[in-house]
């Protein structure tokens, strides 16, 4: 079982923050598959928020097809987000290392590179939308 | 769209002075609704409108479907915590739960001991007696135990310490998601709002300035900023909401459904706070008459 915090100072609305709770947590395996989510009754009773905010983030994640409700029982995981992928982290983060030290090499400080990294992450990223 | 609170020009004058002037509204059943404003905008007058303890001067206002205060049927069905959460001084919790059951025809008997024994409220203590946390505590548990269709409260937290009102907060939302009930209430503390409620009334001078859900009025209204311009160029269809000015740069908080393609501007969301506050400082004849296209209609 996780438990859900708001950052009030992070910019994401609510219910994205509760979707992106979850995922992390299946991404670092502190949820598996079976598990169980809060009740949105506890998870309302713990963080004082809209339980529509708690629905949503459970819809969209249902959709995503990563945890499915019984009615009646619970919500529960699904699928991981696990698997294959945390194989490939490694030889990404040391093609991202040697990225960042030719980065570094080229002058760029780390407000630079950050800034690069963003805008460029962005920028595919609505490419990909559009 | 089934609306839990219907208003049509609604008006109400205190000996002389207008406290709403034309207030047009339909809030939606199933939200919870926070009502904001500034000081004297009419805010209460309005939830003590739609409470039925007071009579509109001009216009309708019509509440679960009937008329606020129209009889011991419209009575049970609307749930209404009155400014600083007001109990009888003199007499004890338990006093007030008894009260409770013989005034209400739905009264949850178990829950509201329920929630007294879990608060850990003394049954023999005065509420005279209790803390400000308590006692809005305990007016909750009225307004709660009551099981109403919708449950209006004015300014419940304003009084309380942050913990206070965090359990306040956290109760109520879990009434909420039990029972199903829609909520009214009023709060200047945004930061509250944005926690607890999906749908928001802005209320200014009288008038309903904003309304809608409050993820769709988020995703509407955007900060530009960039190099100084005149408003009057920028493109049909965005509504200037806030405008500032430097001598080379403008900073604008507009409201538009279309994408913003004007490369020169930097884009950011807008938060529900600078929302507010941009909606309360906007000059009134801008915003001038209730707007229907601003309300969420389903």
């Amino acid at each position: 079982m996780i438990e859900f915090h708001l950052d009030g100072r992070s910019g994401l609305s609510p219910y994205l923050q509760l979707v992106q709770q979850v995922r992390h947590a299946l991404r670092l395996g502190l949820l598996r598959e079976g598990d169980r989510l809060p009740t949105v009754k506890d998870v309302v009773a713990q963080l004082a928020i809209n339980p529509n905010t708690v629905l949503k983030a459970y819809r969209e994640l249902e959709h995503h097809g990563l945890v499915a409700a019984r009615p009646g029982v619970g919500t529960f995981v699904t699928r991981t987000l696990t698997d294959a992928t945390l194989a490939a982290h490694g030889p990404l983060r040391q093609d991202l290392r040697r990225w960042l030290a030719r980065a570094r090499r080229a002058g760029l400080d780390d407000e630079s590179i950050e800034a690069l990294f963003m805008t460029t992450f962005r920028t595919i990223a609505e490419e990909e939308i559009a | 769209m089934t609306a839990v609170l219907r208003a049509r020009r609604l008006t109400k004058k205190y000996r002389g002075r207008w406290a709403l002037t034309g207030c047009t509204l339909d809030i939606p059943a199933g939200h919870v609704t926070g009502l904001v404003g500034p000081n004297g905008a009419g805010k209460s007058t309005l939830l003590n409108l739609a409470a039925g303890t007071l009579a509109p001067t001009t216009g309708t206002i019509e509440v679960c479907g009937g008329v606020p205060g129209s009889g011991p049927a419209q009575l049970a069905k609307v749930g209404f915590v009155a400014q600083d959460t007001p109990t009888y001084p003199t007499l004890t919790v338990a006093d007030h739960l008894r009260l409770g059951a013989r005034l209400n025809p739905n009264w949850d008997d178990a829950l509201a001991h329920r929630r007294i024994e879990r608060l850990g409220l003394d049954p023999g203590q005065r509420a005279g007696k209790l803390s400000g946390g308590q006692r809005a505590q305990l007016a909750l548990t009225l307004g709660i135990a009551k099981r109403p269709e919708l449950l209006i409260l004015d300014e419940p937290v304003a009084a309380l310490d942050p913990l206070a009102r965090r359990e306040f907060l956290q109760d109520l939302m879990e009434a909420v998601a039990e029972h199903g009930l829609s909520v009214v209430m009023s709060s200047h503390l945004v930061a509250d709002l944005e926690r607890v409620c999906d749908h928001l009334v802005v209320l200014v001078a009288g008038q309903v300035r904003l309304a809608g859900e409050v993820e769709e009025l988020l995703a509407a209204h955007h900060r530009l900023s960039g190099p100084r311009r005149d408003v009057d160029t920028l493109p049909a269809g965005q509504e200037v909401i806030s405008a500032g000015h430097t001598e080379r740069q403008s900073t604008l908080v507009i409201r538009t459904e279309a994408p913003i393609l004007d490369p020169a501007w930097t884009v950011s969301a807008v938060g529900l706070e600078d929302l507010v506050l941009a909606y309360m400082s906007r000059p009134a004849e801008a915003g001038s008459g209730p707007r229907p296209a601003l309300e969420v209609l389903r």
